[in-house]
């Protein structure tokens, strides 16, 4: 009973897979993750992390060197990419240059032999569906990168498949284009309720479009948990220093108490700080506290840590100012001020006294 | 608006034209600096290449040969209607300028260039020329007539008029198996000189075999080359280039010692008893084509490949992924976006095709010969260089023909050549 639960549960899954290009490393180590049905999954990572390798055995450009990939409750490691019926967006849009933009969407129906008054309406619904419709009769080099994103699209989505698969797709895009074809990528998963598997290494693209996101690193998933969770509770500290931005202490984990343990620092200072799975009593550690939630406030507040610190450099950002600052024992730190009317006098050199919950400081591995 | 007021700041529409006064004579100095750049290099080309060419196929419809050697003849034929032998007046002119040419030297050369129309005409001339040698007076006519009767023919002086132009179609409808008739209408030439047409069909068929041998040949290649990873892909491409780095003349020698009958693929043949007498395999069209086919490849195979290596192998991924079999997917997706590398390869091949001489003459037997064969024949052995610059002159035509109408199909401009 619980098996049939779980099968459909998760729509992809990938159950202890490794690959190995030239048999002696591993670009994927023991990769075991759950994709839900309808869900938008990003992986997350840096170039060579792992994550496009994974992407490709989940349309069947790679085979795993071992373990198992399931697709909707059974085995796809023996089926061919063209039988997997999953659409895919590739990076550079993948469009054929030698056919019209309506050949292009039309593709996918009339290798399935569909009839040609079905093809046609098809495509023009699936054009319609991401705007292009009058640029049915033009050919994708007439086309602007956005556009041809677009076709690109529409031409994954026409056969209507229940799993996508993106290959950062916007990353040739300009900053604006990108954040507009983000957000249109996020309403259509929504408004037809397919599965999309997404590959980014843009932290902030990642947290704008999913559901969930998977982070790789060096052919490990590092956490895979929906944005807020990953910023606010980093697991290690490879997921904090690559999500968002984030202050890091190092220091010994000395005493637990709880859910919180104190950790001293090189100069002695003692910070209070959460306990996570990353790092025990005794052992060396990262603190990691994201710039936000440093306060400037006096000694003698409600929070947990106080320190005294001068301040290096601001750097003025419109909504918000960055001030750089070193604390006494040597170790520097950003603090983000709101850009509020209240906001104190910044000067550089002068002394400021800084502090945080102990919520907000979590004690990582000390990678 | 003090800024506006600044000299040299007209009006808007002022200064419309003096931007564009500059932006021409900043254009002019580019132009200049970049035709410097080329002007070496195209003087050279102008100089030893395309002014030698013009000035070869110039003689293809050049004939100043009688005019400037029986100048007096010709004259008194002005005055002939043509319609029975000439009078006395051009036998004397005719006796005139035989004595200037026996004094010459140069009897044998025009009895050359009549006999192309004539046969017979330069041993006729070459006695002529003794005959005046003889000494004597006239009346010439009857004694051109007593020596040889054909000197009363009307066809040969309506030939000799004729060949007295300064410009003439001889050659070039020689060269298409036609002739001009006594009267100047254009007829079929005669059977024994029409050996043209075979020639010039027989050098286009060659060509085209070899053409597509080297496409079906080379595609393969060309695609390995472009998908293998850089490693063995360049070892695999000096496998290809290797051929350029050996001369023609031995890559064609080397056939010869694999084809003839007492050759390496003959003892292989029978000693695998696959044959039970010795093949012939070369010295024939099979041997020609062979052997012109293994030099072509690489220039088939370098513009498939260069288009190949620009073509994302995402597509073919993306066909895959959107449910198209491997074969579908390459014929479908693939195939198609190589059609420029394949036009331009074969265009390469199928010209260079048309002017091969040397391999067919060494490993070709008398019917595979080319038209490069023949204009090497007027050129070398038959004097004849106006017939030799007729042939060329004709290939050149066939060849920016074929390339003209590539250019409208493919378009030249799609085709990339490394």
């Amino acid at each position: 009973m619980k098996h049939a639960v779980s099968a459909n549960d998760s729509f992809v899954e990938f159950a202890g897979v490794q690959k190995s290009y030239d048999g002696e490393t591993l670009v994927v180590k023991d990769l075991s993750l759950r994709i839900r049905r309808g869900e938008f999954l990003t992986m997350l990572g840096p170039s060579g992390s792992g994550k496009t390798t994974t992407l490709m055995m989940l349309a069947g450009f790679e085979t795993p060197t071992s373990g198992d990939i399931m697709l909707d409750g059974a085995r796809i490691d023996a089926l061919p990419p063209e039988k997997r019926n999953i659409g895919m967006v590739f990076q550079n849009y993948a469009l054929f240059p030698h056919m019209s933009v309506a050949q292009n969407v039309g593709y996918p129906l009339k290798v399935r032999g569909r009839p040609k008054a079905e093809i046609a309406d098809r495509v023009a619904k699936a054009l319609d569906m991401v705007h292009l419709g009058s640029f049915a009769a033009r050919m994708p080099g007439q086309l602007s990168g956005g556009q041809q994103q677009r076709v690109a699209l529409a031409r994954a989505l026409v056969f209507e498949p229940k799993l996508v698969l993106m290959d950062e797709p916007l990353g040739a895009l300009d900053k604006q284009l990108r954040e507009h074809m983000q957000m249109e990528i996020r309403h259509l998963h929504e408004r037809l309720g397919i599965t999309v598997v997404y590959v980014t290494h843009d932290q902030s693209e990642a947290l704008t479009m999913s559901d969930r996101v998977a982070v790789f690193n060096a052919g490990i998933i590092q956490q895979v948990a929906p944005p807020s969770e990953l910023y606010e509770y980093p697991a290690n500290s490879f997921v904090a220093q690559f999500i968002g931005e984030n202050n890091r202490l190092p220091g010994r984990i000395e005493a637990a108490n709880g859910a919180l343990c104190s950790v001293v620092l090189a100069n002695g200072d003692v910070v209070t700080a959460t306990l996570t799975e990353a790092a025990g009593v005794g052992e060396n550690c990262l603190l990691s506290i994201r710039p936000e939630r440093v306060q400037i406030a006096p000694a003698g507040g409600s929070l947990d840590n106080h320190f005294e610190a001068v301040i290096a450099e601001t750097i003025y950002l419109g909504d918000h100012v960055r001030v750089r600052c070193v604390l006494d024992g040597g170790a520097e730190m950003v603090v983000k001020v709101g850009n509020v009317e209240d906001r104190p006098v910044l000067a550089v050199g002068s002394r400021i006294p800084l502090a945080w919950r102990a919520q907000d400081c979590r004690a990582l591995d000390a990678a | 608006m003090a800024v506006a007021a600044l000299p040299g700041e007209a009006g808007p529409a002022g200064d419309r034209t003096s931007l564009k006064t500059k932006l021409r004579r900043a254009e002019r100095v580019n132009r200049l600096r970049s035709f410097s750049l080329v002007a070496p290099l195209l003087l050279f080309v102008l100089a030893v290449f395309a002014l030698p060419i013009g000035l070869m196929l110039l003689r293809a419809v050049e004939n100043t040969e009688v005019r400037e050697t029986m100048p007096r003849t010709i004259d008194a034929l002005d005055a002939w209607d043509g319609r029975e032998t000439p009078g006395e007046e051009v036998f004397a002119a005719f006796a005139t300028d035989l004595v200037q040419t026996q004094k010459d030297r140069t009897t044998a050369l025009v009895g050359k260039r009549i006999n192309y129309e004539v046969p017979g005409a330069r041993s006729r001339f070459l006695k002529a020329g003794r005959l005046v040698d003889a000494g004597g007076g006239g009346p010439w006519k009857e004694k051109f007539l007593a020596s040889d009767a054909e000197w009363g023919s009307v066809e040969f002086w309506a030939i000799m008029k004729r060949a007295g132009q300064t410009l003439t179609p001889y050659y070039l409808l020689t060269s298409v198996d036609l002739r001009q008739d006594a009267g100047g209408a254009v007829t079929t030439n005669f059977a024994d000189q029409s050996i043209f047409i075979d020639i010039f069909i027989r050098t286009l068929s060659i060509s085209l075999v070899v053409t597509l041998a080297t496409l079906v040949l080379g595609y393969p290649v060309a695609h390995l080359l472009a998908i293998l990873p850089p490693r063995h892909a360049n070892v695999l491409m000096i496998l290809v280039l290797l051929p350029f780095t050996t001369s023609i003349l031995v890559r064609t020698t080397a056939w010869i010692v694999l084809l003839q009958s007492n050759g390496v693929l003959n003892d292989i043949l029978l000693a695998l008893h696959l044959t039970t007498e010795r093949v012939q395999l070369i010295f024939n069209r099979f041997g020609t084509v062979l052997a012109m086919t293994h030099i072509q490849l690489p220039f088939t195979i370098l513009p498939i490949y260069s288009v190949m290596k620009s073509i994302p192998p995402s597509h073919l991924r993306a066909a895959r992924s959107l449910g198209a079999g491997p074969l579908t997917a390459f014929v479908s997706v693939y195939v198609p976006q190589t059609l420029p590398g394949v036009g331009a390869g074969c265009l390469l091949t199928f010209i260079l095709s048309l002017g091969y001489y040397i391999t067919p003459a060494l490993v070709g037997g008398p019917q595979d010969q080319m038209v490069s064969y023949f204009v090497a024949l007027y050129t070398n052995r038959e004097m004849n260089w106006g017939q030799a610059s007729a042939l060329g002159g004709i290939l050149l035509m066939i060849t920016l023909v074929l390339y003209a109408v590539f250019n409208r199909v493919v378009g030249i401009d799609k085709v990339k050549l490394g």
